[in-house]
């Protein structure tokens, strides 16, 4: 099946039988089973038809995007292929997993990481407590299957022929990345800030993103039943490596301009009064010109109008932004250097608001 | 799903054209443009744009790099607006006065016209159908060869040959011969036309030269600095320069930043098995072995700063400092006619900076290494351990002051090994007050090292000899 034989306009049921792909067996199964479910699944092919339907739907989960950001949830679905979103912190990269995971109805799979961060933690485990419970309990059982043999050569023969009973599926304990790819109905896969693992790991993600699959040596391969949709944050503290960037999409994701954070703040904080709007949002614009340390992100923006709201405040004040500064910047350094100029900033916000 | 469609033609030049402007783009990413092409299509030019840069580029600095030339390359609009104040004056342009005339002599070098002569496609003003005359000429003339500046008449040149310029010309005389007034009048009026040709042309292979020649003299420019002497460099290459100082110290940065260890075969260390395997009950269910670790470089630089030997300091501590996370501890000093201790100056300020400060306080005056020694003795020699690397930058020329070889010496005894880069040619060691050959027995390593290719090998054997 060729990429153009899932695009658009093949209704829901017919782009269902027409698109073949591995796992494809379980998901029919599945679909008999539990036909609600399956139509909210992304490889139906139905939510993601084209990149206008992308930016809608992700509207609807209350994530507001720009075209950018939708033309790489549409391509990373139809090609296949994760995607790499670098940007400063607190721009809503988290978020957009979030927003893919509600929209699609699908599990969203988070895995935070941090340095230190090994295959044990991210793929799988055994159970070790699991396995030495079940020898004991078993002893009886071993004892008399191996009671009867002569000598040692004998009873290990007699063993081995059990198989590996205790390296199987029941002593596996999943990780996020394992989990994953044994959901049935897809999912959401978010690996959170890559850029603080060790160097190590990110090889060893190498596997699971290029194929969606992984290697467990007592038991295989295990192939994703349907393959999620991977998103890797990265906030830049380290240059990732070009294996990784060359498997992934990459999405670069800036500060809003000041209209669609508009947006976003009313679509988070509903009831905001318009006009408090325009001056909140012009006022971190303007912050974020000034020579910071940490600039405010749209995340303590929406904190900031928040508050404005609870205050029932209608026109920023310049003391009640000096109170409430410290929501928006978290540096001592930073609020004394926008401290001084406090009055200057609230009177053009007020004016670009058109408040008097 | 994974087969790859075939690059389609413009798809394929665009990828060469995206990687003469620096984005490194694989196989891999190739095809995988391919595939996004082939989700997207070409109408939407936004959508397009943004597809194909998810897929080419992957840092912020290429996505400004990718949105240039995507801008560049699929400006195809070569012959709209400009020419409207000529296309007014144009006398009876309903009639074709040059279609019967000129369509025989016209036709050395139209044949993707389908037999339509360059007169009359200039006086119909047919615009789309020039500029497809135009880029084809332009494909057969090879534009993609284009390398340098200097070639853009050439190619002009060529393109308007292979457009049916002579025969036009060649007709144009015809009717200027005739003395007629309207011979004269439609002479002049194509004459204003294909002024306005040329203009376009010219301006399209300066874009063309801009798409396909960047990329490549750049390198160039860049492989002529690698091996270019120190003391040689144009103020304007420095900055150029010190980009290629922090790649190459990245590379080298991030091969040898690790802590490494190296196991060591079937020793048990049972200390850490019996602990590691608590859980159990002590039943070694997971051995650990014993391994060594391998220690990063712990060095201390010693920099001449005095005259010549100045620019090559520069990228010396340029390149140490930002090595940094490979090496556990760097301690620099620069000397001239005494030594001081500058790590707190390079720490704290870029090192551009940093450099010239150094050079105010110290540098440019006559060197004493001798005197430089000693000072070094009194004060940061007992720092000096069995791990630690020294290295000395300098040309040995003590200006016929005593050397102090003793001081070397027992610096060398003390030291793990001395390494002494010398920015002059081995040739002129040893004449002259140059002092090279009597502080060599007490060196590790004596090496020539002018460019910055030397100093990429010298600091790579530093890294690797810690191993």
């Amino acid at each position: 099946v060729g990429s153009k034989g899932r695009r658009p306009f093949a209704g829901p049921g017919r782009a269902r039988r027409l698109t073949f792909r591995h796992g494809d067996a379980i998901r029919i199964l599945n679909s008999s089973l539990e036909p609600d479910v399956n139509d909210a699944l992304p490889l139906g092919g139905a939510p993601l038809r084209s990149i206008d339907v992308v930016e809608q739907g992700l509207g609807e989960a209350g994530y507001i995007a720009n075209r950018q950001i939708s033309t790489a949830i549409y391509m990373a679905h139809h090609l296949q292929k994760p995607i790499l979103v670098e940007g400063p912190a607190g721009v809503g990269k988290t978020e957009l997993a979030k927003s893919v995971a509600s929209w699609l109805k699908l599990p969203l799979i988070r895995m935070q990481c941090y340095e230190g961060l090994d295959e044990s933690k991210a793929l799988y485990e055994w159970k070790y407590g699991k396995q030495l419970l079940y020898t004991q309990i078993l002893k009886d059982k071993i004892n008399s299957v191996i009671g009867d043999a002569d000598d040692l050569a004998t009873a290990l023969d007699k063993l081995h022929s059990f198989g590996d009973v205790f390296f199987s599926h029941q002593f596996l304990e999943p990780r996020p990345l394992l989990r994953s790819l044994q959901e049935p109905g897809g999912s959401v896969l978010l690996i959170d800030e890559i850029d603080k693992s060790d160097q190590e790991f990110e090889a060893f993600l190498l596997e699971i993103l290029s194929d969606y699959q992984v290697t467990i040596p007592e038991i295989g391969t295990v192939g994703a039943i349907v393959p999620p949709i991977v998103l890797l944050t990265s906030n830049s503290t380290r240059d990732l490596g070009d294996a990784l960037k060359r498997r992934c999409l990459h999405l670069h994701i800036g500060f809003p301009d000041d209209k669609l954070e508009a947006k976003i703040i009313a679509s988070r904080v509903p009831g905001i009064d318009a006009r408090l709007l325009k001056q909140l949002v012009s006022f971190a614009q303007q912050l974020r010109a000034l020579d910071l340390k940490k600039v405010p992100s749209v995340s303590e923006t929406i904190d900031w109008a928040k508050i404005m709201l609870l205050l029932h405040t209608t026109v920023l004040e310049v003391d009640l932004v000096r109170d409430t500064l410290n929501v928006l910047l978290k540096f001592e350094a930073d609020i004394e250097v926008a401290g001084k100029q406090l009055a200057g900033l609230t009177h053009k916000a007020r004016q670009e608001a058109g408040v008097t | 799903v994974a087969t790859a469609a075939p690059a389609s033609e413009p798809l394929r030049r665009f990828l060469q054209v995206a990687r003469g402007a620096g984005l490194k783009v694989s196989a891999a990413e190739g095809i995988d443009a391919a595939r996004a092409l082939d989700l997207v299509g070409f109408e939407d030019r936004t959508v397009l744009r943004d597809s194909l840069g998810l897929v080419l580029a992957k840092t912020p600095e290429e996505k400004a790099a990718y949105e240039e030339v995507f801008d560049i390359y699929f400006k195809r609009d070569e012959f709209a607006g400009g020419q409207d104040a000529i296309e007014d004056e144009a006398p009876g342009s309903d009639q074709d006065p040059f279609s019967s005339p000129a369509n025989g002599a016209g036709g050395d070098g139209m044949g993707g016209q389908g037999g339509q002569s360059l007169g009359s496609l200039l006086a119909s003003d047919d615009r789309a159908t020039l500029a497809t005359a135009m880029e084809q000429a332009a494909r057969e003339a090879g534009i993609e060869n284009i390398r340098f500046f200097t070639q853009k008449n050439l190619y002009a040149r060529r393109i308007l040959d292979r457009m049916g310029l002579r025969a036009l010309e060649r007709d144009m005389e015809a009717m200027r011969q005739t003395g007629t007034p309207e011979g004269l009048g439609r002479a002049q009026f194509l004459d204003g036309k294909v002024e306005a040709l040329r203009d376009s042309v010219r301006d399209f292979v300066e874009r063309n030269l801009l798409l396909f020649a960047k990329g490549d003299t750049e390198k160039f420019r860049e492989e002529l600095l690698k091996s270019a002497r120190f003391s040689n460099l144009e103020r304007r290459d420095l900055d150029r320069m010190r980009v290629l100082v922090r790649q190459m110290a990245k590379k080298l940065a991030a091969r040898y930043a690790k802590t490494r260890r190296r196991r060591l075969r079937g020793q048990l260390d049972t200390r850490r098995t019996l602990r590691r395997n608590m859980g159990w009950g002590g039943i070694p269910f997971i051995t650990v072995w014993k391994q060594k670790r391998i220690e990063k470089p712990r060095v201390m630089v010693l920099c001449d700063v005095s005259g010549s030997v100045a620019a090559m300091a520069q990228f010396l501590l340029m390149f140490m400092y930002a090595i940094n996370e490979a090496l556990s501890d760097i301690r620099s000093f620069a000397f001239a006619g005494s030594l001081i201790e500058v790590s707190e100056i390079l720490e704290k300020q870029p090192v551009e900076e940093a450099i010239t400060r150094i050079m105010s306080m110290i540098g440019y005056g006559s060197s004493n290494y001798g005197n430089s020694f000693a000072d070094f003795e009194d004060g940061w020699m007992r720092h000096v351990t069995n791990k630690t690397t020294v290295i000395i930058l300098g040309d040995a020329r003590g200006n016929r002051t005593d050397p102090r070889t003793d001081v070397i010496g027992r610096l060398s005894q003390r030291s793990k090994r001395i390494i002494w880069l010398n920015p002059e040619y081995r040739s002129a060691w040893g004449t002259g007050d140059s002092d090279m050959y009597r502080y060599a027995p007490f060196c590790g390593l004596v090496t020539v090292c002018n460019t910055l290719r030397h100093l990429e090998r010298t600091i790579t054997d530093i890294l690797e000899a810690a191993a």
